[in-house]
Parts: C-alpha cells; structure tokens; sequence
C-alpha cells in the first residue's frame, strides 16, 4: 500500500496549500474551416469547436472527481484567427469574435483563446483587419482572450505592430471603461509566442500543431512557498532541491490528468506547461514564495536573483516529471492575480522597472498592470518595446498585458474580481516615447554570436 | 480500479464502523486499512476496489461527505494513481 505519509502529503497539498490543475486546455485547428463566405466561415468555425469541445467539461470534471484534485479552468485555444479569416473585413472580424463567444458558452469552457494575429515580421491584410477588430470584439465578448506577437528573435520586432497596438489598447481600455477597462485583461502583446501554450489570455493553437491537441497547465505556488518555509535557514544548494523536488510532484499530478484526459477525450496529449500560476488566494502566491526565501517584500534588492532560481528549479524538477514540456513553463508575476505582489506593489516595494528585470529571468513578462488611464499612447508602445525587446534579444517569450483604467491614476485602485483579482494602479515614466515610437519600420533581428 | 479513502479530522467513536459500513452498502470492497491517533487527530487511510461498485463514484463521494459533515471529519475518496504519480518514479 502507498506510504501514509505521502497520501497525506498529496492530501495537505491539495487542502492546505491550493494545489490544483490550472486548466486543461484544448487545441483545435481551424483550417479546415476556411471559406470565401462569411456566413459558411462562420458556421463551420462554430460547428468544428462545438464538435471538438463538446466532452471537454464534462471530462474534466469527471476527472476532478476521480483524483480529487480541483481542475479551475476549462478553455480551447485555435488557430489565430487572421489566418482562417483573411481578407474578411474588420466588421467580419468582429461577427468571428461573436461566434468564438457563441460557441464557447455552448460548451460551457470559461475562455477561448486565438483571436489575434502573427505579425512579427509584416501584417497582412488580415492581420490589420484582424488587429483593428480587437478593441469592439474585446468589448462585445466576455470569453474571449487575443493576442499579437509583434517580434521575434529571429524576424526581430515589427514598431508599426508596437506602436499600432499601444493604441488598440489605449482603444480597448476606453471601449470598456464603464467595466474598469477589463477589455484589456483579455489583449497580450508578445514576442516569439509559443504554439501550444494552453494560459490565457495567450493560448492559441499553433500552426504545427495536429488537428486537435490536449494541453495542461499545473500551478502550485502555495506548495512551493510552504516546502520553503519548512526548509527553514538553509543554503542556496538545498533550497533549489527542495523547489526541484516540489516541482516534480506538482508535475506529475498535471502529466496524469493530461494522460487521461487524452486518452478519454480521443485526442493527443500535446505539453505540460510547468508553470506557477498565482491566484489573489491567501497562500497561492509567486510573490510569498520570494518573500520566504528571506526577501523582506517582493521587488527589493535580490528579487531577481530568487526569481531566476526559483523559475530554474521549477523547470529542472518539472522536465523529469513530464514526457513533453511546452507553453509558457515558468514562474509568473501577474500583479493584480498575486496577494503578494499587490502588497509590495502597493506599498511600493515593487515598481513597474523592477518587473521588468525579473521579466528577463522569468516566464512571460509585464503581466496584469493596471496603470493611469491618462497615458499616451505612445507610452504604451513604449512599454511593449521594453518588454519585446528583452524577449527578441534574450531568446525567450516576453508579453505584456498592460490595463490603462480609464477615469483612475496612481493612488487609486481596480477591482476586477475572481482570479483576475486587484490591481493598484501603478506610475509610469512621465516622459515621452512619442518621436521614437512615431518612427515605425522594423528593428532588425539581432545577432546570436558575440554573446556579451 | 483502486481507489484511497482518507478521513482526516478530530477522533471520535464509530468512525471505522460507519464508514466500512458505508462500504460494505454501496458494494466496496477494503483491501487495506491504516489508521493513526496524533493527541486527538486521527488519520484512517483505506484502500478499496471499487469495480463492483453498485453506485457511481461521484454518489459513493457524496455519501462519505455526509458521514465526514455529520462527524466533523475531511473524508476523500481518490484514484490511487494520484499517489501513485506523484510520489513513485
């Protein structure tokens, strides 16, 4: 029989310490359904995910019982939409958004990802119409999540994209200000995206992915941050092994769930995403486990260094738990989904240039930052060109989800509610990026050799 | 299939009978018990077969809750690939 001590192990980490399976998400390709007809376009979009999805939340539900471990979200993610679209109008994208939504409430998932476009190197007309769509099918919908990736290492970053979309943001804030701006907590800006990552507001289902895919999130700060606590003072060696041991059950519990939920759902079991996700939940915070490594508050000097080790660690012990490792895999720092961070931001521990750096040794990037609704702009652009930069130079993905509340400033807060949770609205630089947004075309992709 | 039936919480009388017999009703069958006494926390942890289970799993889940609600006691029951996967290599 299994050691009492290991049940009861699993048993606390579930019930003490919120461990649960993020989500599971589904990939579901849509080329298939691509027509020169938008009423056709539309039919079978909402037809195919429809038939796809259609077991997905009853499966995962089942399975939550079954293993006894909460399963929160339940989502699909598809191709980009530009790419199935194509040459329909803005208006046409629009009616797309509204069939996602159509669909995706017929299936009862909480969120469906892909309405966004690939623009790294050029825009179609499809990704222009696509992009231009996204402030009103951001304000129209409730589900679903969009995301453009305006940079990577090796096409390097498109500045008409960065600066076209600080304004669709600056748009979609204003279109939804009568909700705090929440249009914009479904709108990620990203360099080199990854095809399989099943979190939102990212997911979409890549190009060279199979017709449909399973992917599955973990999460877990809580039983990170309690295995560090009990480890009590020791050194930098033993704590990595104690998060490389914790990262692996953690991983393991998300490499059953995907395994079975393939295999009852019929459809191929695609990665695990390793990831720490955070929750505004008491103990279920990235922030408290830096802050138990003997950080006084998040964000002061030596956040970085336990950030970098932290994410490494989580890595090294979720690679050997699982049989493929995708997505986003690391440690994220959304600030308004993480008690912790929301305290250092609010007491000022934790500023907009301190999450930059971690951004750079960390999954994802400036994530979930409410901040003054008066900002340009070009600003805004400003910000994206940071972030995408340290992803284009740096060889990883890097995104920013920045909400502008419209009518609030620094000092104020916003209310978003569930797991998107609180943010303090966080300054900016007050000088200008407009002259060097405003100049557009491409920074070219960088070199790989000469590391310095 | 096997699945691991734990009760967690503050000791009490009769709290092996009512849940063995609980079993016994809805066609479970023990394999395996363990149980231990901490000061007045007490842990029981059983593993069952359940291939013969007469109702659904979800029913079983429910009808042990409300023994756990009406004692005050935590009672899960879980497959036991859970702790087998994270806990084996």
């Amino acid at each position: 029989m299994i050691n009492t001590k290991d049940i009861l192990e699993t048993i606390n980490m579930i019930k003490q310490e919120n461990l649960d399976i993020r989500t599971i998400t589904m990939g579901i390709s849509l080329f298939d359904c691509i027509s020169d007809d938008q009423k056709r376009l539309e039919a079978k979009i909402y037809d195919k995910i429809t038939k796809c999805a259609e077991k997905l939340v009853p499966t995962a539900e089942d399975l939550e019982h079954t293993y006894g471990i909460p399963i929160i979200n339940k989502r699909v993610s598809v191709t980009p939409i530009s790419l199935v679209g194509s040459n329909i109008g803005i208006d046409g994208y629009v009616r797309l958004a509204g069939v996602l939504e159509k669909a995706a409430n017929e299936v009862g998932i909480n969120f469906i990802g892909g309405f966004g476009a690939l623009v790294q190197k050029g825009m179609t007309k499809g990704a222009h119409n696509l992009i231009e769509a996204i402030p009103e099918a951001l304000a129209t919908t409730t589900k679903v999540c969009s995301s453009v990736n305006v940079a990577s290492t090796k096409a390097g970053i498109n500045m008409d994209a960065v600066k076209r979309m600080g304004e669709i943001i600056k748009d979609t804030a204003i279109l939804t200000k009568d909700k705090d701006s929440i249009g914009c907590a479904k709108l990620v800006v990203f360099a080199n995206i990854p095809e399989d990552n099943p979190f939102m507001a990212g997911a979409m289902h890549g190009m060279g992915e199979s017709d449909t895919v399973i992917n599955v999130g973990v999460s877990g700060p809580g039983v990170v941050a309690s295995a560090i606590k009990r480890e009590g003072t020791c050194d930098f060696s033993r704590l990595a092994d104690t998060i490389k041991k914790t990262a692996f059950k953690i991983t393991r519990v998300g490499q059953l769930i995907a395994q079975e939920a393939s295999k009852r759902l019929d459809t191929p079991y695609g990665i695990i995403d390793l990831s720490l996700a955070p929750t505004p939940a008491v103990g279920d915070s990235v922030a408290h486990i830096l802050e138990n490594m003997g950080l006084e508050k998040c964000g002061t000097h030596g956040t970085t260094a336990a950030l970098a080790m932290l994410n490494d660690a989580v890595k090294k012990g979720g690679v050997m738990a699982s049989g493929h490792v995708g997505g986003l895999s690391g440690a994220f720092i959304p600030v308004s989904e993480d008690a912790g961070m929301i305290s250092a931001a609010e007491c000022g521990a934790l500023t907009i240039e301190k999450l930059e750096a971690m951004t750079a040794v960390c999954s994802v990037g400036l994530d979930m930052i409410a901040v003054p609704g008066d900002t340009p702009a070009s600003t805004i652009s400003g910000v994206i060109a940071d972030e995408i930069a340290i992803g284009v130079i740096n060889n990883k993905t890097t995104a920013v989800r920045l909400i502008p509340v419209i009518g609030k400033g620094v000092g104020e807060g916003v209310e978003f509610g569930g797991l998107l949770g609180y943010a303090p609205i966080m300054p900016l630089n007050k000088y200008s990026s407009e002259e060097f947004i405003a100049r557009g075309g491409r920074i070219p992709a960088p070199i790989h050799s000469l590391r310095n | 299939m096997k699945a691991v039936i734990t009760v967690i919480g503050k000791d009490n009388v009769g709290i092996i009978s009512s849940i063995s017999g609980e079993c016994a009703k809805k066609g479970v069958n023990i394999v395996d018990i363990t149980q231990s006494v901490l000061q007045d926390y007490f842990a029981m942890i059983m593993l069952v077969e359940i291939d013969n289970m007469k109702v659904k799993l979800t029913d079983f889940q429910s009808a042990l809750s409300l023994i756990g609600e009406e004692k005050g006691l935590d009672i899960r029951v879980m497959h036991e690939d859970i702790f087998n996967a994270m806990h084996r290599i």
